[in-house]
């Protein structure tokens, strides 16, 4: 045995194996009677996801239906994953729009600076989580299917707390 | 016509059925037995999973089927349609054969345990054994240790290290702890004067369970067959956060289940045998009208009841203990079965052989109480005696507590001069 490692005396009810043993076997029962269970049973419950939580994304619209993007390029611009695809377009009052709007949810990584560097409060990422498809092309979402979608979005800071202490 | 006229021989319900009525019996009890036997041992992996889940707050399979249920037959069809894969390089008669030498003598020592009082029918008197073989006892012991062979060679055939490992680890964990099994129980055949498991079990029914005389022999049977299983805490072989899986790492689809469900046969065989030993069998407790000729519908049934109940009882210990306990280092294992069980295992033999042969010589009979209360009297000395010896922890403790205490002081005291010198040199 090498020299200078360090003995401790411990007493016998500390380091006897057999009565750790039933101890052991004593919690164990009773965690197994004990019907209080931790699992959420998910298709049916679900967790309450936080304010701030950046899920899919949602383009919000003007009263008249239409999307509020300007065609800015801001959000392509400032996407670290480049999975925004914007084409902007004019109409002939010199409103911009997007005449492309496409969201690859597959390549995003849900930052939110998108939300962030919007001027218009068009795009955000949402409240949500299920947005599982069985196709890999589905998950390009277009201008319509982004303003379709009518989950809750994301509050990116508490606006009681913007510092978040 | 003729050839069936033996059938139609009545014969008396308590006496022995007739040739062809037993071969008759005999097939009916292969199948009727091995099909609730496979069932059981299906419905013992639910089991599992459902016990670990609730000592972990969780619930465990619940979606297939009304509490998850039939998730056994969901696992059981995902095994068959996995992809088979053959890794390169391996042995592959020897990787062929393996999962079946693990699967097939699990299944086999169920054939000679009795599971219930013999059952009259109108063709005569049919045990509730599928084999009432007069060497039962030693059938078992014979076939039990020939699951290791499955494990040993499906490691080495696997050309893989870490299986390898695994089985050469079970093989001489199998060594160790098969011998200290064989020689817990000879005290109880000393007691039947038998290893016939059906005298085994009337003379405990005319006794006492053996459990009550010969306690340190239980502990001693239970610590070996949990051993025997590979289930933790002695499950090195397998061991999946050192050894990856041990001795089936390289193993797929069905392949690899043949292993768990041996493990599992093996949890309910050992079950069985700690029952039919040293928990008196089918034989119910308090009471002896149910060992007694005339045979009934109904002794039958209930006997079986009472042993389907004390199996199970020990499968649940099985899994609960599973759940607990963490697995034991290599030198523990090798310690606690050469040091500990070995030994307590031949001196238990040579008390209990004297303690007969003096009550045997002081003619006292072996059904009377006075027989009954010096076999318990002596069990009482020998529990508290081994459990004091093993609650000082010399065996599975940590390191230092295997020395002796001068040794220890010693070596403190060197630990502290060469910590001063070390700072005086600084």
């Amino acid at each position: 045995m090498a020299i200078n490692v360090k003995v401790l005396h411990r007493p016998i009810p500390e380091t006897s194996y057999v009565r750790a043993t039933f101890q052991g076997l004593a919690l164990t029962l009773k965690h197994l009677v004990d019907p209080h269970k931790v699992t959420v049973q998910y298709p049916e419950e679900k967790w309450d996801i936080g304010p701030r939580w950046r899920g899919t994304h949602r383009m919000l619209t003007t009263e008249d239906g239409k999307a509020k993007c300007v065609a800015c390029g801001l959000c392509p611009t400032v996407c670290p994953a480049n999975c925004i695809k914007l084409v902007p377009g004019e109409d002939e009052d010199g409103n911009r729009y997007p005449l492309v709007f496409e969201i690859d949810e597959f390549r995003c990584i849900f930052c939110g600076y998108c939300q962030e560097v919007c001027p218009e409060e068009a795009i955000h990422v949402g409240r949500h989580y299920e947005n599982a498809e069985y196709d890999r092309k589905d998950f390009v979402y277009d201008l319509a299917r982004l303003t379709a979608q009518t989950h809750a979005v994301c509050e990116m800071w508490d606006p009681a707390d913007p510092k978040g202490e | 016509m003729h050839a069936f006229n033996f059938l139609l021989q009545v014969a008396d319900p308590q006496g022995p059925p007739t040739m062809g009525w037993f071969v008759i019996f005999a097939a009916l009890k292969v199948v009727v037995v091995f099909t609730i036997y496979i069932t059981c041992v299906a419905y013992t992996t639910w089991l599992e999973r459902k016990l670990a889940a609730f000592i972990q707050d969780r619930y465990g399979p619940n979606r297939v089927g009304w509490w998850g249920l039939l998730q056994v037959i969901a696992d059981g069809v995902k095994n068959f349609m996995k992809e088979e894969t053959m890794p390169g390089n391996v042995n592959r008669a020897m990787f062929l054969l393996a999962p079946a030498l693990a699967f097939i003598p699990a299944f086999v020592t169920i054939a000679v345990v009795p599971f219930a009082s013999p059952l009259p029918t109108p063709f005569g008197l049919v045990d509730m054994v599928i084999a009432d073989l007069p060497v039962g006892y030693l059938f078992t012991l014979a076939i039990s240790s020939l699951g290791v062979y499955g494990i040993t060679l499906a490691g080495w055939s696997s050309n893989n290290k870490y299986a390898l490992l695994g089985g050469l680890r079970a093989s001489a964990q199998m060594i160790s702890y098969e011998i200290a099994m064989g020689m817990s129980t000879i005290v109880v055949l000393l007691l039947a004067g038998n290893v016939h498991l059906t005298t085994i079990i009337e003379q405990q029914a005319s006794q006492g369970w053996n459990v009550l005389l010969l306690t340190i022999a239980f502990f001693i049977f239970a610590i070996a067959g949990l051993a025997e299983t590979n289930r933790v805490p002695f499950d090195l072989p397998e061991s999946e956060s050192e050894l990856v899986g041990g001795y089936h790492t390289e193993y797929s689809s069905m392949k690899y289940s043949m292993f768990p469900i041996a493990e599992y046969a093996n949890i309910i065989t050992s079950s069985t045998l700690m029952v039919t030993l040293f928990f008196g069998g089918w034989d119910i407790p308090f009471t002896s009208w149910d060992n007694v000729p005339p045979w009934t519908v109904l002794k039958t049934a209930l006997t079986m009841g009472m042993y389907v109940t004390k199996v199970f009882l020990f499968v649940f210990s099985f899994i609960w203990l599973r759940w607990t306990v963490p697995r034991f280092r290599y030198d523990q294992l090798m310690a606690l079965g050469w040091k500990v069980l070995l030994p307590l295992a031949l001196v238990y033999i040579t008390a209990v052989a004297s303690v007969l042969l003096g009550l045997d010589y002081a003619g006292v009979v072996r059904t009377s109480i006075a027989f009954k209360g010096a076999m318990m009297g002596m069990n009482v000395v020998f529990v508290v005696l081994v459990f004091w010896v093993l609650d000082r922890g010399r065996i599975v403790s940590p390191a230092y507590s295997r020395l002796e205490r001068v040794g220890i002081d010693r070596l403190q005291k060197v630990a502290t001069r060469g910590h001063l010198a070390d700072r005086k040199g600084v």
